[in-house]
């Protein structure tokens, strides 16, 4: 079986968040990780690996810097690494994301292709499902367990939803979304580590993505525009206030659900 | 694509089981102003499912002014596929401008499947929309569009805001956070036009069989319904000591709700969680008790009317969003206030 996983490096949203001049990103200055959704598929497609004895690749696109991610993912378990890089992929939205990965994809062979549900950096649960269309694949989203049937060649995922979950299958090649709450990632093992950085990273450019267009690509691909981008404004300021007894604290807190007509 | 050939203001009217979502009646109530904006005079409501007829006039009493019905055992529960196949062809047929759909398991699945199909951009967990020009500003030797769907959502984890749009496809389409929007008062015996459109369902290598559908206790309370929410997180201490908030809420005929701190320690079920990675909020009183205050919280709670934060940590960043906030010891002040509640209720 051959599983291509694909990660996102993203800046680590705990830190700061900054901004170039045009209002997009400025992913260079942020501390950068691997995303955990993705982190979280990666794990599922090794333990996959552990079960069935799969070939587990890792494609990722971003900046040269984002082969960390790979090199990760390899200290981990994973077999082959593939970085797609190019600057006229970059400034891309969902869509022109989703038509380049999948424009990668179409080099390889696979039976099934796991992403993460969501990077923390756009939280928009939206390449996943949309590299499934490029690739004109069945997708089962929001993954809480995944499982193979080598010989009927099809995965049952448990997917959640708000108040339920369903036992999806699907046919083989198939793509499928992984929630964070799907396992606990291993950690890198001494050896990985060592094998990290012996092993080779693929660098993909422009001219190595299969069946896409220009017209697909880059800022230039992306239907979505920014019109503007900020931080966050905080609300103004409310009262605080350090009261002696709980009793005071009480009093001042009636006082004011009684002048807003609460009580 | 001929921009000028797509007209109306479209939602995805998500019904589970036969039920309306309230998500697609909140779409409702945010379409109709934009249709007002767009000088439109229809909103239309899209219904998809197996046997959903009879939902029509719920969705006319909340603003559908026309509703299209796919309706075809295809769609009886939620997959991929076939639900993609009728709204993609829905948009082929009936060439919307916008197209909204609530951001849930099922929108933030189907949505983006949509939107590759057709060809457009998507804009995700949108917290506002609103008509307006695209650039914002007038940029020289770039032509200002008019009249276009500005996004506006929060990313990074809430630590920043974008406005995004989609100003050379058709449709603009956006997912919208449940929760943000507000449906109108049910217009009593309204009715809408019903179109029944049916594009044919036919087996590919795409579709997915449903194995089984676990429902999972529901019991919990609904929070984004609530008028009063009593939330607490980590300084709560204890599933034990909820007994506080409870009874709190119960005095004031409120609901309990949590942070994700207490979802992790196993104290209160998911359902109960405010904030990015749980339910958006905006009660008319949100009592944050023990909560620190996290960007990632904050972001779901922010929009309530009234903020009354309780926190022993005079630092704790809740109390830049509090409207009210006192620096105490919840064990000690919330057996009195809800005391002091009572007594002040019953002599009214």
């Amino acid at each position: 079986m051959k599983i291509v996983v694909c990660v996102k490096q993203v800046p680590d949203t705990k830190g700061g968040v900054k901004f170039k001049p045009d209002g997009t990103l400025d992913r260079g200055a942020m501390l950068a990780i691997m995303n955990p959704d993705d982190k979280a598929g990666l794990e599922a497609a090794l333990r996959l690996k552990d079960q069935y004895g799969a070939e587990v690749t890792v494609l990722t696109m971003g900046l040269p810097k984002a082969e960390a991610v790979l090199r990760e993912a390899f200290a981990m378990g994973a077999d082959k690494g593939i970085l797609v890089t190019d600057r006229v992929l970059g400034g891309a939205d969902t869509w022109a994301t989703s038509s380049t990965i999948a424009g990668a994809i179409r080099n390889l062979e696979y039976d099934l292709i796991i992403t993460g549900r969501q990077a923390i950096d756009g939280d928009t649960a939206q390449v996943g499902p949309q590299i499934s269309e490029h690739l004109n694949l069945p997708v089962i989203s929001y993954a809480e367990e995944i499982k193979v049937d080598e010989k009927a060649k099809t995965v049952e995922v448990k997917r959640q939803f708000e108040d339920r979950y369903h036992i999806v299958k699907a046919k083989m090649p198939c793509l499928v979304t992984a929630l964070s709450e799907l396992n606990e990632p291993r950690y890198m093992t001494p050896g990985g580590i060592f094998d990290a950085f012996e092993k080779e990273v693929t660098v993909w450019g422009r001219a190595d993505l299969k069946d896409v267009d220009d017209s697909n690509l880059g800022l230039k691909g992306s239907p979505t525009q920014i019109a503007k981008a900020s931080d966050k404004v905080k609300k103004g300021q409310g009262e605080k206030v350090v009261l002696d007894s709980a009793d005071e604290a009480v009093e001042y807190l009636m006082g004011k659900l009684v002048e807003k007509h609460i009580v | 694509m001929s921009l000028e050939e797509y007209k109306g203001v479209f939602i995805f009217a998500q019904q589970v089981d036969n039920e309306i979502s309230s998500i697609a009646l909140e779409l409702l109530g945010k379409a109709k102003n934009l249709a007002e904006d767009l000088d439109e005079k229809k909103v239309t409501a899209v219904l998809l499912g197996s046997g959903v007829k009879g939902l029509v006039d719920e969705l006319a009493q909340y603003g559908a002014d026309r509703v299209i019905v796919v309706d075809d055992p295809a769609l009886k529960d939620y997959r991929t596929e076939p639900y993609t196949h009728a709204l993609a062809s829905v948009i082929d047929e009936f060439k919307p401008e916008i197209l909204l759909v609530g951001a849930t398991a099922i929108g933030r699945d189907l949505g983006p499947r949509v939107s590759s199909r057709v060809h457009t951009g998507l804009t995700a967990d949108c917290t506002s929309l609103e008509i307006g020009d695209f650039p914002i500003n007038p940029v020289p030797n770039q032509e200002q569009k008019h009249k276009q769907l500005l996004m506006t959502r929060p990313a990074f984890g809430g630590n920043t805001i974008a406005t995004i749009a989609c100003p050379d496809f058709r449709p603009q389409m956006a997912t919208v956070r449940p929760g943000v929007m507000q449906k109108i008062d049910p217009i009593k015996g309204a009715k809408a036009e019903v179109v029944e459109f049916n594009p044919g369902f036919e087996e590919n290598n795409c579709y997915t069989e449903i194995v089984k559908i676990v429902k999972e206790a529901t019991s919990v309370a609904d929070i984004q319904a609530a008028k009063i929410l009593v939330s607490g997180g980590r300084g709560v201490g204890s599933a034990e000591n909820f007994k506080l908030l409870d009874d709190l809420a119960e005095v004031l005929n409120g609901t309990v709700s949590c942070s994700r701190a207490v979802v992790d320690s196993g104290w209160k079920p998911k359902d109960l969680q405010v904030g990015q990675t749980g339910k958006t909020v905006r009660p008319a009183l949100y009592f944050a008790i023990g909560i620190s205050g996290a960007i990632q919280h904050v972001a779901g709670m922010e929009e309530s009317d009234i903020i009354i934060a309780i926190n022993k940590d005079e630092n704790a960043p809740i109390f830049d969003v509090a409207d009210y906030g006192v620096v105490g010891d919840l064990n000690k002040i919330l057996p009195v206030l809800t005391k002091k509640i009572k007594e002040a209720l019953a002599n009214k």
